[in-house]
């Protein structure tokens, strides 16, 4: 493909592309190939997988749209983009149910061969967009992607249906070409992977992939050519990396960090199964992984796993959690290492399943009956999700105590490049079971107030734990009611100490100054770069991102008091905002939306200037 | 450090040493007087010791309810648990540890009311677990509620009117959910009970044994039909695998199948020895067919319902990892975060 005709060739600092089709069409696919792609002409880059929320939704409807959506950059990317600069359309659904994000000036490739009446109807058009003008501030480009690719592949003597599922490869070539990218990672991998599993259909996949592109070079519909030139990034070996992916390695790094044996106790639940499908391919590692009946057994056995003496995990999201409350309260009082991934989703109830929010936070520090304290921490990108786990069991095991991990569908699923960590640099996660019968004290506590663990084959070691209230020391039943008093604030001391360990808040951007921005979790890439553009229209703002929501950092209050204006964006109603009014009475402000949708860069920097102009 | 490498550096107790006195502990026992709890855990301690297991080697897992008081009064590893999950936590324990032997505690209401999904489960997966239900045939600690277990029309603080629901019958349950030893005993029948414990502890995979156990506060009685000395020789059928079905004070009564292969009491010297049932725990049909059995229309089968062997959860697991790390090229952690499409950056 070396030879492309003198088309002249436009270079942007940055472009979003969005892959839109029917579930069927392969659009995750044809995404994932272009994020290689990208990845290996060295932008840095960030994408989004929107699936649709229903496994088995009628063929060109609205709620069988998939989508993929790339950024890539020659700077530095924090989030999928807000609004994409190129629209690949496969039909009048994938049209319809994202127009409406399409840039203005945008391109649109249209596959104008399901632009049939049949299809429009069902994607609720009365006329085609395509030929009614309604699509005049776009730049269009109607391309009878099936029939083109068809003809492309007639030799191979695939059957028509199978001849029609690689239309999409046709697309992918397309935009190939448009961005000046080369066809070899996507080549060698239809040659490779796709031709051991079948090589009929490999073998029309990569003509329509070339098709595409000479399509691309040929054809007069396009005039010129893009290119994003490489971006400035910290050496070293990378892969693409989604947050569930980094969570299970994360988990499996903490296995081997202390020694200890994996166990993961779970019952399958959208978004965080992946998390049990990568575990469950690990055993050569002596990895254990239980699908329980329910939710409830998943964390049980989980417990069971930690009081014998294993890297407890059980993972879930928000209705799961709910299911499991009581079981955690008994990891809480039993105080046994234990970690609960919650890859948040859209609540309440069943809600919105496939679709992103942060709106667990008050459920995993709150709900649950009595004085309950849980340390909680969230991970802030795909990648950052290997890091957070292997914290969270740092802190459950150094502290004897279960440990939230809050991640949630963006994270889970979106993707980006990923320095690959060195496993020989990271810490070794001490662990020590206790022996000695002489000093043996079941509830006995070390400076972080965390008891001994103490597994069963230990001679002389033999006790009893429960979720009844303990006498503090010895562990027997106690109903004494200081005693109770007591160890309600102990327990809730020791969660409270975890911060003595905890290093002091970082804050991006100016330490002082008109607007602070305070968020957590899988936003801070929409917080970072709404903060860049506001220091960039001149105001003075920092953003601080909180990885430890319990305890919170000793530093928390000074900080937020710097500022005259502290903004707390998250994706759910005001939940961290809630917390820190009450916690320090600042008068801080909550930006907020619950749409499913992670934050749009664009938005942020609007609140950020709307609330720094304000003078109070 | 794994628990592999610790259990290799720590040598067990010696299991020979052991007695019942070892197995109790110094908490008050806090059971009603005359309460049947107490006959079933001076069973449990009489076995244990006998089981050549380290005491060290033992967990009881419990959920809640009266019987669930049960590991304070044990001294082995134990865990008070939460209503209903103990046959979770156990499963978890064996799972992590196939090393231990790990038993439930657990009631009528407990195992089969609120915990009847992961008691079916348990049993399902056959983990190697001994599962001792204390069937009262009602709700003790919450003062007297009728259970899964309660006859129809019991008038309780709960049903006033008489409960209209229809109770459970857990041997059925327990061989239906493919448990492969099932058992009963009675905690006044201390012989019998001993037996079945020792088999049920002995027996690798889901052990279930139904102990009927008298709540002298709420239910009083509920087994009297079947305990009493008068009554005893005519209400209970003695299951002995290989042996004809028997009872009666001089074993003068049987059962037999009619000609709709529906169970009859029969007069063995009239109806004849030979054309008696045999029992045979690895029947299943069979083991089923004695559950159905019910007073006062028929004796109550005592004994081991079904007693099979096949390959348990733990095990099979096992022997995945086993498999698996046996093919594994090495490199561990390392090796995955290597792995799949990479690149580098200068
Ligand atoms: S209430 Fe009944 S079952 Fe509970 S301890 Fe008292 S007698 Fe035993």
């Amino acid at each position: 493909m070396e030879n492309s005709t003198a088309k002249s060739t436009t270079t942007f600092e940055s472009v979003a592309i969005r892959f839109a089709g029917d579930s069927g069409d392969g659009m995750q696919l044809t995404g994932t190939q272009f994020t290689e792609t990208t990845a290996l002409a060295g932008n840095d880059l960030a994408t989004f997988p929107d699936y649709p929320a229903e496994i088995r939704a009628p063929a060109g409807s609205l709620a069988g749209v998939s989508g993929f959506q790339i950024h890539f950059s020659s700077r530095e990317v924090h989030t999928p983009g807000d609004e994409p600069d190129v629209l690949v359309a496969m039909n009048p659904a994938a049209l319809r149910a994202n127009i409406a994000d399409l840039r203005h000036g945008g391109i649109l490739i249209a596959n104008t061969e399901q632009f049939g009446v049949k299809n429009l109807e069902r994607a609720g058009y009365t006329s085609n967009p395509l030929e009614d003008g309604s699509l005049s501030n776009y730049r269009v480009f109607p391309v009878d992607i099936t029939n083109i690719t068809l003809r492309a592949i007639a030799d191979v003597g695939l059957n028509q249906r199978a001849a029609v599922r690689t239309k999409n490869f046709f697309a992918l070539g397309l935009v190939y070409w448009l961005f000046s990218r080369e066809l070899t990672h996507t080549e060698q991998w239809i040659q490779g992977s796709m031709a051991a599993k079948d090589p009929l259909a490999a073998e029309a996949n990569l003509k329509a992939l070339r098709a595409g592109w000479n399509f691309g070079d040929t054809t007069e519909m396009f005039a010129q050519r893009y290119e994003v030139p490489k971006a400035r990034i910290t050496p070293g070996r990378y892969k693409n990396i989604t947050g569930n992916e980094a969570t299970a390695l994360g988990f499996l790094a903490a296995a081997e960090l202390s020694g200890l044996d994996l166990f993961l106790g779970s019952y399958p639940i959208t978004p965080a199964s992946d998390i049990l499908h990568s575990l469950s391919k690990q055993k050569h590692l002596g990895v254990r992984t239980f699908q329980a009946e329910d939710e409830i057994a998943a964390i049980g056995a989980t417990i069971g796993a930690a009081y014998a003496g294993g890297l407890a995990l059980t993972t879930t999201s928000g209705p799961g959690i709910a299911l499991k409350s009581e079981a955690m309260n008994l990891v809480m009082m039993l105080e046994l290492p234990l970690v609960i991934c919650d890859v948040q989703r859209g609540g309440p109830s069943t809600g919105l399943p496939t679709k992103t929010e942060q709106s667990d936070l008050l459920q995993v520090l709150f709900g649950r009956n009595g004085e309950s304290p849980i340390p909680v921490i969230a991970a802030s990108s795909p990648g950052d999700c290997f890091y957070t786990a292997i914290e969270a069991a740092r802190i459950a095991v150094t502290h004897m105590t279960p440990v939230v991990m809050l991640t949630d569908g963006y994270l889970a699923n979106g993707a980006e490049p990923w320095k690959i960590p060195n496993m020989a640099e990271m810490p070794r996660i001490p662990v020590k079971f206790h022996t000695d019968p002489a000093t043996f004290k079941a509830y006995a506590r070390d400076e972080f107030l965390a008891r001994p663990w103490a597994i069963p084959g230990t001679p002389g070691l033999e006790h009893r734990v429960g979720g009844l209230e303990k006498a503090n020391i010895t562990g027997n039943v106690s109903y004494d009611p200081n005693n109770h008093d007591a160890m309600c604030r102990l327990r809730a001391e020791k969660v409270a100490r975890i911060a003595r360990t905890l290093p002091p808040c970082e804050v991006y951007g100016d330490a002082e100054g008109d607007v602070l921005v305070v968020g957590w979790g899988g936003t801070l890439g929409a917080l970072r770069a709404g903060t860049e553009r506001a220091r960039e229209a001149g105001h003075r703002v920092g953003h601080l991102h909180l990885r430890h929501l319990n305890p919170l950092p000793d530093d928390l209050g000074d900080v937020l008091r710097r500022y005259r204006k502290v903004l707390v964006c998250e994706l759910n109603l005001g939940q961290l905002w809630f917390l820190l009014r009450a916690r320090y009475l600042v008068d801080a402000v909550s930006i907020n939306k619950v749409q499913g949708k992670p934050f749009k860069e664009a938005e942020i920097a609007r609140a950020i200037i709307e609330h720094a102009g304000s003078k109070a | 450090m794994s628990v592999q490498a610790f259990l290799s550096e720590i040598s067990h107790t010696d299991p020979t040493a052991l007695g019942r006195k070892d197995f109790q502990t110094d908490q008050e026992i806090r059971w009603c007087p005359g309460c049947g709890d107490y006959a079933i855990l001076a069973q449990v301690h009489k076995t244990l010791p006998e089981l050549g297991i380290p005491r060290e080697n033992f967990v009881f897992v419990s959920g809640i309810g009266c019987s669930s008081r049960f590991p304070y009064y044990t001294n082995t590893f134990g865990m008070h648990s939460i209503h209903g999950r103990a046959p979770t936590i156990a499963t978890g324990v064996k799972v992590l540890r196939p090393d231990l032997s790990v038993w439930v505690v657990t009631g009528d209401g407990d195992a089969l009311s609120i915990g009847g999904n992961h008691f079916i489960h348990a049993m399902r997966r056959n983990v190697d677990l001994k599962i001792l239900m204390f069937n009262n045939r009602i709700y003790g600690l919450t003062k007297g509620q009728y259970s899964p277990t309660s006859e129809q029309g019991k008038k309780t603080k709960s049903s006033p009117l008489g409960s209209v629901d229809y109770p459970f019958n857990p041997i059925s349950l327990a061989l239906s959910a493919e448990a492969t030893f099932v058992a009963r005993g009675i905690d006044v029948d201390a012989k019998g009970l001993g037996a079945v414990l020792e088999r049920a502890a002995k027996h690798k995979g889901t052990a279930f044994v139904e102990i009927y156990q008298n709540c002298n506060i709420f239910n009083d009685g509920a087994f009297d039909y079947l305990t009493d000395r008068k009554l005893k020789a005519e209400a209970e059928l003695r299951l002995e695998h290989g042996k004809p079905l028997r009872f009666g004070l001089n074993g003068e009564k049987g059962i037999a199948l009619d000609a709709q292969m529906n169970p009859m009491v029969v007069d063995v010297a009239a109806h004849g020895e030979d054309k008696l049932l045999v029992h045979n725990e690895e029947n299943a049909a069979l083991g089923f067919f004695l559950s159905r059995l019910v007073a006062p229309e028929f004796p109550t089968p005592v004994g081991v319902f079904r007693s099979v062997t096949k390959p348990t959860f733990d095990g099979m697991m096992e022997a995945q990892l086993e498999q698996a790390r046996s093919k594994s090229k090495g490199g561990g952690v390392q090796r995955l975060l290597d792995a799949g499409e990479t690149w580098t950056v200068e």
